[in-house]
């Protein structure tokens, strides 16, 4: 087992980083990154038809992070799973960096963080971190250098030469986020990351996404189902509800909310404001249902 | 793991083997119409008193290890009086049997002794299961004088093993060494293409996996001659038998295995735009493992079997097809009996060897795997 991960920032981290960040050279800000008109998506399932998505429209400029929440079923996943290629709409126009899914996802434009951890277990930790960088051809020196920087910042130094299965599963979750972030993609796409972590593992993981955030300005779309979570890392909170699935309100934490978080904030009349408006709108989603 | 805790009571043991007490009652056997009384045998005396003894003396043990090398000396003295007798000319009768009999359900306990040990001596239980099986089968075949034609004592192969060894090692060589290794690497190998090409030309999957079954009926007597008549006497028509054979049931255990592939596994591949190939290499090969080794393994066996009616059906005058037909017809059963132990233990070899690869290639499965 690793040492207990404390909340505060990692060796690697250079002291800098809890300063205002040097905005990162290739960001424009207000340029839109994903963009999702009208999407409607009905899987056909054996005897009905589902509705996992219904007139859903939003923009989501460079250097967002965008938090999905909802009830389990809502279509959270589907939405990521379109806006991925990995589905197909049934009706409406989803953009990625001005292109179809299908051509980012050629050109690679983004990491994504699955629900289940998805290893591979034949390969040890170390390499199912390369896999992307293998496949990208990335060299083998390099390849080590930044799955071991990745599975570091992630908390699983020393687990290098494991296999997955001799993880536990908030282990493995962690490997596969260090997997997405090792080959370093400016779009990142995170499906309940975190859902599988302990409470103090959660809040060092949260404060360490929130930093690459800040000192990347990655875009960042993050499903969670937690309103603390999702106030915390957002520049904007989606939340949706379900059947049909579909968008009930967008909040906008960035502008009440400072850039730069600790996890101090958390107890800011701000912040509590706005986890207020967020659960609000999810107990009227669920309302919906009954 | 090996020792009976003290304090806990010693199982009592029912008094099965003491049956052999009964023996020195009955007569021993005959020799040459003379009938042997079991006390005037110090051979039959000398084993039923170790015996006897190592059951009494079962108490000094310390473990199970321990008690069950005590045991084992009486089943020793048991086998090795009978096997004595036998070698003097005796004929046995109740008395020898019933000295045998007891000596089986000593093993008996011993094998249940060593069935719960670990460590390295837990290959003696199935090792001695064997041994008796052979040392049985040897005293049962000579004692009840069962005519060689219908089974010959294991000292009667092993002699015919010896005597003809030169030409059991030119048959395996013919049979083992050029026809199944060929056929089997040529039927697999097809298999396994087929299945990739099947795999991207989905209509050839459509249709060749009737065809599997229909090949899967096909009775391995019926083609051989077929085969022998297209492709000649040589080990080429027995590759062919084989190569029917083989071929399906790698074509079908490659694409179980392509298709096992977990659906989110295959979404992480195309979220990296991984090619065909890539993630055929990187991930469905890898998953499809288990189920080529599968296919691997019981290719291996009826490459054998394939190879050896074939040779039924014209050979050259050399493989061990060719050995068992025409020493049959000669009632050297001994021989025969040398040839199939010879095509046994390759069988077995060979499972054994792609068994222990699996084990090693595929150490992640969850069939495998320790933590
Ligand atoms: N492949 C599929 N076929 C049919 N129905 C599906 C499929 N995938 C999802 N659904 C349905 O679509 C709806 C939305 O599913 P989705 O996985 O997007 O929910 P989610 O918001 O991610 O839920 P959770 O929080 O539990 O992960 C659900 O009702 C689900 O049953
Ligand atoms: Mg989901």
């Amino acid at each position: 087992m690793p040492a207990a991960p404390s909340p505060s920032l990692p060796p690697s981290l250079p002291p800098s980083l809890t300063a205002v960040p040097p905005p990162a050279p290739f960001a424009e800000p207000g340029r839109t990154i994903v963009d999702v008109r009208n999407l409607t998506l009905t899987y056909q399932a054996a005897d009905h038809p589902v509705y996992a998505l219904s007139d859903v429209s939003l923009s989501i400029a460079q250097g967002d992070f965008i938090s999905l929440i909802g009830p389990s079923g809502c279509g959270k996943t589907t939405l990521m799973r379109v806006i991925a290629d990995l589905e197909q709409p049934t009706s409406g126009t989803v953009l990625v960096n001005g292109m179809t899914p299908e051509q980012a996802r050629l050109k690679r434009a983004y990491g994504y963080v699955f629900q289940a951890p998805a290893l591979y277990p034949w390969r040890t930790v170390e390499r199912n971190v390369t896999l992307p960088l293998e496949i990208m051809g990335t060299p083998r020196a390099e390849r080590q250098t930044r799955a071991r920087e990745q599975l570091e910042r992630v908390g699983l130094a020393g687990f290098e030469r494991k296999f997955p299965w001799q993880l536990s599963g908030g282990m493995q979750q962690r490997v596969s986020i260090a997997r997405a972030l090792a080959f370093n993609p400016d779009l990142l796409l995170m499906d309940e990351p975190f859902g599988a972590l302990d409470e103090i593992t959660r809040d060092h993981l949260n404060l360490q996404l929130t930093q690459l955030w800040r000192r990347t300005r990655k875009t960042c779309v993050f499903v969670t189902h937690s309103i603390a979570e999702a106030v915390f890392l957002s520049t904007r909170i989606v939340v949706m509800s379900p059947r049909p699935g579909r968008i009930l309100d967008v909040i906008d934490c960035a502008r009440e909310l400072p850039p730069e978080r600790t996890l101090d904030i958390r107890e800011s009349p701000e912040f509590q404001r706005i986890a207020h408006r967020v659960r609000e709108g999810l107990m009227e989603g669920h309302s919906y249902d009954d | 793991m090996t020792g009976v805790p003290f304090h806990q009571p010693r199982p009592v043991m029912a008094p099965g083997p003491l049956v052999a007490l009964l023996a020195p009652l009955l007569p021993l056997g005959g020799v040459a119409g003379h009938s042997v009384g079991f006390v005037d045998s110090p051979v039959a005396l000398a084993g039923l008193a170790l015996l006897v003894g190592a059951l009494l003396l079962r108490r000094l043990a310390v473990g199970a290890l321990s008690e069950a090398a005590i045991l084992l000396i009486g089943v020793a003295a048991g086998y090795g009086a009978t096997l004595r007798l036998l070698a003097d000319g005796v004929v046995p009768e109740a008395g020898a049997w019933l000295l045998l009999l007891g000596a089986t359900l000593l093993l008996g306990r011993v094998l249940r002794l060593l069935a719960e040990v670990s460590g390295p001596a837990r290959h003696a239980c199935p090792a001695l299961f064997g041994l008796a099986i052979l040392l049985l089968w040897e005293i049962l075949t000579r004692g009840l004088q069962i005519p060689a034609i219908l089974l010959p004592p294991p000292s009667a192969i092993a002699a015919a093993f010896a005597t003809n060894a030169a030409d059991l090692w030119d048959d395996f060589r013919q049979t083992v060494l050029i026809s199944v290794l060929r056929g089997y690497l040529l039927g697999c190998g097809a298999g396994f293409a087929v299945a990739i090409l099947a795999d991207r030309v989905p209509f050839l999957a459509r249709g060749l996996l009737p065809l599997g079954n229909l090949a899967s009926a096909i009775p391995v007597v019926g083609i051989a001659p077929i085969m022998v008549m297209w492709f000649g006497f040589d080990w080429q028509s027995k590759a062919a038998v084989i190569v029917v054979m083989t071929f399906f049931p790698m074509l079908i255990n490659t694409l179980a295995g392509l298709a096992s592939a977990e659906r989110i596994q295959l979404d992480l591949m195309r979220s990296y735009a991984a090619g065909y190939w890539r993630s055929l290499l990187l991930l469905r090969l890898p998953c499809a493992l288990p189920f080529l080794f599968n296919g691997l393994k019981i290719n291996s066996t009826l490459a054998l079997i394939g190879a050896i009616v074939a040779e039924f059906f014209g050979t050259p005058v050399v493989g061990m097809g060719f050995r068992i037909s025409t020493q049959v017809a000669r009632m050297n059963l001994d021989v025969v009996w040398a040839s199939i132990t010879v095509a046994a233990l390759t069988g077995s070899l060979l499972y054994g060897a792609l068994a222990l690869a699996e084990r090693r290639v595929t150490a992640w499965h969850p069939s495998f795997r320790k933590r």
